[in-house]
C-alpha cells in the first residue's frame, strides 16, 4: 500500500508542476464558471450573492390599489432575498440606472393602471388599457427573467381575479341574489380584495425547502460550478491516464517494473495518482468558488463524499481510456472527445431534464450526470441521505469500469505491446 | 568464485522475428562482463529478460539462484538496472528522483537519506541536487540515471549502453565509475557497441550478433580465435570498387581474409608489413587509388570482423 501511495503522490506532484495541466485543470473551469456566471447575471449589480438580490427600480405613477399592490409585492419579505427594490419617481432616471448596470430592471407603473382594470365607482364608459413598462438589462438575462416572471405572475392573478369577479357578479345577478344596480359595487370589492391578495403573495418559488424544512436560496452557480468542475475532471483523469503511456515511452515505467514493484502496485499507484489529482482539483475549485463567489455547496461532509465518489468514477474512465489507447496522443484525443461528450450528455451545456427518457438513461453512463445531480441536490439544501443514489451510481460505475480497464491491461500488458 | 548469473538457452521471439536466439553464459561474482555487438544484436532484449521486464520465450536464467521468471521479485531485489534511455522524471529534482526510486527499492528513513546523499556525491551532483532534472545537461542526466541504479547497492548491476550520446568527458567519468563500482565488489553486466569500452572495462566479453552469442571469453582468448593476425585496413575513394580490390587481394599469398565495408577493405594477414607492397601493386594494376592505410593489432573489432565479415558499426 505504501508504494501505491508513493507512486500516486509522485504523479500528483508531477501534475501540479505541469503548467499546461494546471491551466486546464483549475484555471479553465474557474474562468468558464466565472464567464457563465456573468452571462447569467450572477455577478451583476452591487450584490455579490447572486440572483437572490436582483436590483430593481420601481416607478409607481399609478398610486392606485393595484400599482401599490405591485410595489408591495416587490417589497414583501417573501421576495426580500430575491429582489432588491428601490423606488423612484422618474422613469427616465430609472431607465438610466439600468443602462449604467446599476439595476437589472426598471418597472414603470403608469398613471391609470388601476383604473384601467378596476373602473372607478360610477364610471361606465370603457377605459383604455394602460401597460406596465419593464425596462431590462440585456446582460443579465437570468435576473431579468426572474423579475419578468414575478410581474407575469402578478398580472396573471389580476386577470384571474378580474375574470373571476365578472363571473361571480354575473352569477349573483342571474341567481337574483343581488340587483343589477349592486353589481358594480360588489365587483369593485372583489377586485380590491384580489388586488390585495396579489400583493401579499406570489407563486414564484425560487427558495427551496429541504426535507429538514430549512429554506435555501437558489444560486445558478450551484449548477454551473459543479458542471464545469466535473467536465474538466474528465480532462484531469485522461491526463492522469496519459502519464502511464508517457512513462512507458520515457522509460520510467519499465524502470518501475524492474524494481521490486508489482504490476498491480504500479497500476494501483497510477489510479491513486489520478484519484488524488482529481480530488485536489475538485476541492480547490469548490474552495475557490466558495471563497470568491460565496457559493453554497451544501453539507461539507456530503460534498466531500460526493467528490470522492465522482473522482473515483471519473478516474476509472481515465484508466479505461488509457487501456484502450496505444500512445499518449491517442489518450489526449479520446480524452478530449469523452470530456466534451460527457459534458453534453451530463448536462453541462444543456438541461437534460426535458429530454426523452431514453436520453436521460444514456446520460447515466457519465459521472457528470450523477455528479451534477448530487451537487445540485446538496446546493438546494439536501443532505447525505438525499444523494445516496448518485453516490451509489458513481461507485458502481467506478468499480465496473476499473475492472474492465484492469482486464484490458492484463491482456495487453504494460510494456510489451 | 560462484556464478551470480546463469543463462541457459535463453530466447525471445516476437512473432516470426527472433530477437535473442538460445544464448547461454554465466557471470562470476565480482566480474565485469560485457555484451559487445552492433545495434539490433539483441543486447537490450537480453538485459530486459534478465531484469524480469520481458518474459523469455524459451530457456531460463537465474540471479543468485533465483529464476527470473519464477521468482522475479527476489531477482529485482538483487539487481540494479541502468537503462539505455534516460529513465527519470524531468520535473523532479535529482534528489527527488533518487528519493522516489530509493523508496521503490524499499529504502526509507535514515537509510534512504544517507544513501541518496552518498549517491549524489558519488555522481558529483550533490551541489545541484535541488535543481530539476530538466535543467541538467545530457551528461548530468546520465549520471543521475546511473545513480538511480546504485541506490540500493545491488549485487548485480545491468548497464545497458550507458555512454550513448554523451560527451567524451562524461563518458570518461562513467567508465571510471564502473571500474570503481567493480572495485567495491559490484558485479556488472555491461552492454556496448563500442569496442574500446568493452576492452577497457571487461574481464570477459560476449560478442552478440543477430540475437546470437557468437563468441565469449577474455580479450586474450577472443583475439586468439582470430590468431595473431594483423588487420590491414585500406581506405579507398568513394567511387572506387572495393569488391574488385578485395577479390584481387584474396589471391595474394598469406592473405587469410579480405572484406569490404563502405569504402574500406579489411585484410587479415599474419604480418601486414609483408603484403603491403603487393597490395599496392594490385591496386595500381586495377586503377584503384588507396587514400590511406592502417595496420591494426588483433582486437575485438577484428574478432567481430573475423566472425561476421562486418565491422561493429554496421
Amino acid at each position: 500500500m505504501k508504494k501505491l501511495l508513493l507512486i500516486g503522490w509522485k504523479d500528483v506532484t508531477l501534475a501540479f508542476r505541469d503548467r499546461t495541466a494546471l491551466i486546464l485543470m483549475l484555471l479553465a473551469p474557474f474562468l468558464l464558471t466565472l464567464g457563465l456566471g456573468a452571462v447569467t447575471g450572477r455577478f451583476s449589480g452591487a450584490s455579490s450573492s447572486g440572483i437572490s438580490h436582483i436590483p430593481v427600480v420601481l416607478v409607481n405613477q399609478d398610486g392606485g390599489s393595484l400599482g401599490n399592490a405591485l410595489v408591495t409585492l416587490f417589497q414583501s419579505t417573501d421576495l426580500g432575498g430575491l429582489v432588491d427594490p428601490t423606488l423612484s419617481q422618474d422613469p427616465a432616471a430609472a431607465r438610466q440606472q439600468v443602462d449604467t448596470n446599476l439595476a437589472d430592471a426598471a418597472l414603470v407603473i403608469p398613471q391609470g393602471f388601476t383604473d384601467s382594470i378596476i373602473p372607478a365607482q360610477g364610471q361606465t364608459a370603457p377605459v383604455p388599457a394602460v401597460q406596465i413598462e419593464l425596462y431590462t438589462n440585456p446582460t443579465t438575462p437570468t435576473s431579468v427573467g426572474v423579475v419578468k416572471t414575478i410581474l407575469d405572475d402578478f398580472l396573471s392573478q389580476i386577470e384571474v381575479g378580474r375574470v373571476g369577479g365578472e363571473v361571480a357578479v354575473s352569477q349573483l345577478v342571474q341567481s337574483g341574489r343581488i340587483q343589477v344596480q349592486q353589481a358594480q359595487a360588489i365587483g369593485l370589492e372583489i377586485g380590491a380584495r384580489q388586488a390585495n391578495a396579489s400583493g401579499q403573495s406570489t407563486s414564484i418559488i425560487l427558495n427551496n425547502t429541504t426535507s429538514r424544512g430549512a429554506a435555501v436560496p437558489f444560486d445558478v452557480l450551484a449548477l454551473l460550478a459543479p458542471s464545469m468542475a466535473l467536465m474538466f475532471l474528465m480532462y484531469t483523469v485522461s491526463y492522469g491516464g496519459r502519464t502511464l503511456l508517457t512513462e512507458r515511452n520515457q522509460g520510467t515505467l519499465p524502470r518501475l517494473l524492474v524494481s521490486p514493484t508489482t504490476t498491480i502496485q504500479v497500476l494501483g499507484g497510477k489510479m491513486i495518482g489520478i484519484f488524488l489529482t482529481g480530488t485536489a482539483q475538485m476541492l480547490i475549485l469548490i474552495l475557490g468558488t466558495t471563497l470568491l463567489f460565496h457559493l453554497q455547496w451544501g453539507d461539507p461532509l456530503a460534498v466531500v463524499i460526493l467528490v470522492l465518489a465522482a473522482v473515483f468514477a471519473a478516474a476509472s474512465w481515465g484508466m479505461l481510456i488509457t487501456a484502450l489507447a496505444k500512445t499518449p496522443g491517442q489518450v489526449s484525443t479520446i480524452g478530449l472527445a469523452i470530456m466534451l461528450t460527457f459534458g453534453i450528455l451530463g448536462g453541462t451545456f444543456i438541461n437534460t431534464d426535458n429530454m426523452p427518457a431514453w436520453f436521460q438513461l444514456v446520460t447515466k453512463i457519465t459521472p457528470n450526470a450523477w455528479g451534477i445531480d448530487g451537487f445540485t441536490t446538496l446546493a438546494m439544501g439536501g443532505g447525505l441521505p438525499d444523494i445516496r443514489t448518485p453516490i451509489l451510481g458513481l461507485v458502481c460505475m467506478g468499480i465496473s469500469i476499473f475492472a474492465i480497464a484492469a482486464l484490458l491491461f492484463n491482456r495487453r500488458g504494460l510494456t510489451e505491446r | 568464485m560462484s556464478s551470480i548469473l546463469e543463462v541457459k538457452n535463453l530466447s525471445k521471439k516476437y512473432g516470426d522475428f527472433t530477437a535473442v536466439n538460445g544464448i547461454s553464459f554465466a557471470i562470476q561474482e565480482g566480474e565485469i562482463f560485457s555484451l559487445l555487438g552492433p545495434n539490433g544484436a539483441g543486447k537490450t532484449t537480453t538485459i530486459s529478460m534478465l531484469s524480469t521486464l520481458y518474459t523469455p520465450t524459451a530457456g531460463e536464467a537465474s540471479v543468485a539462484g533465483h529464476n527470473v521468471s519464477g521468482d522475479p521479485m527476489a531477482v529485482r531485489n538483487l539487481i540494479g538496472v541502468v537503462p539505455q534511455e534516460l529513465a527519470l522524471y524531468d520535473e523532479l529534482t535529482a534528489r527527488e528522483n533518487l528519493v522516489f526510486w530509493g523508496q521503490m527499492y524499499g529504502l526509507s528513513g535514515r537509510t534512504l537519506k544517507t544513501r541518496v546523499q552518498e549517491v549524489l556525491e558519488q555522481i558529483g551532483l550533490a551541489d545541484r541536487a535541488q535543481k530539476r532534472v530538466k535543467t541538467y545537461s545530457g551528461g548530468m542526466k546520465r549520471r543521475v540515471n546511473i545513480g538511480v541504479g546504485l541506490l540500493h547497492k545491488p549485487r548485480l548491476l545491468f548497464m545497458d549502453e550507458p555512454t550513448v550520446g554523451i560527451d567524451p568527458q562524461s563518458r570518461r567519468a562513467i567508465l571510471d565509475s564502473v571500474k570503481e563500482l567493480n572495485h567495491q565488489g559490484m558485479t556488472v553486466l555491461y552492454t556496448t557497441h563500442y569496442m574500446e569500452e568493452a576492452e577497457e572495462l571487461s574481464d570477459r566479453v560476449g560478442i552478440m550478433d543477430h540475437g546470437e552469442l557468437i563468441a565469449m571469453g577474455t580479450q586474450t582468448e577472443l583475439t586468439r580465435q582470430v590468431g595473431e593476425n594483423d588487420n590491414l585496413v585500406l581506405h579507398i575513394d568513394e567511387n572506387q570498387n572495393g569488391e574488385i580490390l578485395a577479390a584481387a587481394i584474396r589471391k595474394i599469398h598469406n592473405v587469410l581474409k579480405a572484406d569490404v565495408t563502405d569504402h574500406t577493405v579489411s585484410v587479415i594477414v599474419p604480418e601486414a608489413e609483408e603484403i603491403l607492397a603487393p597490395v599496392i601493386t594490385v591496386a595500381n594494376e586495377l586503377g584503384i587509388k588507396i587514400r590511406s592505410v592502417d595496420i591494426q593489432e588483433p582486437n575485438l573489432e577484428s574478432v567481430f570482423l573475423s566472425l561476421t565479415g562486418r565491422a561493429l558499426r554496421d
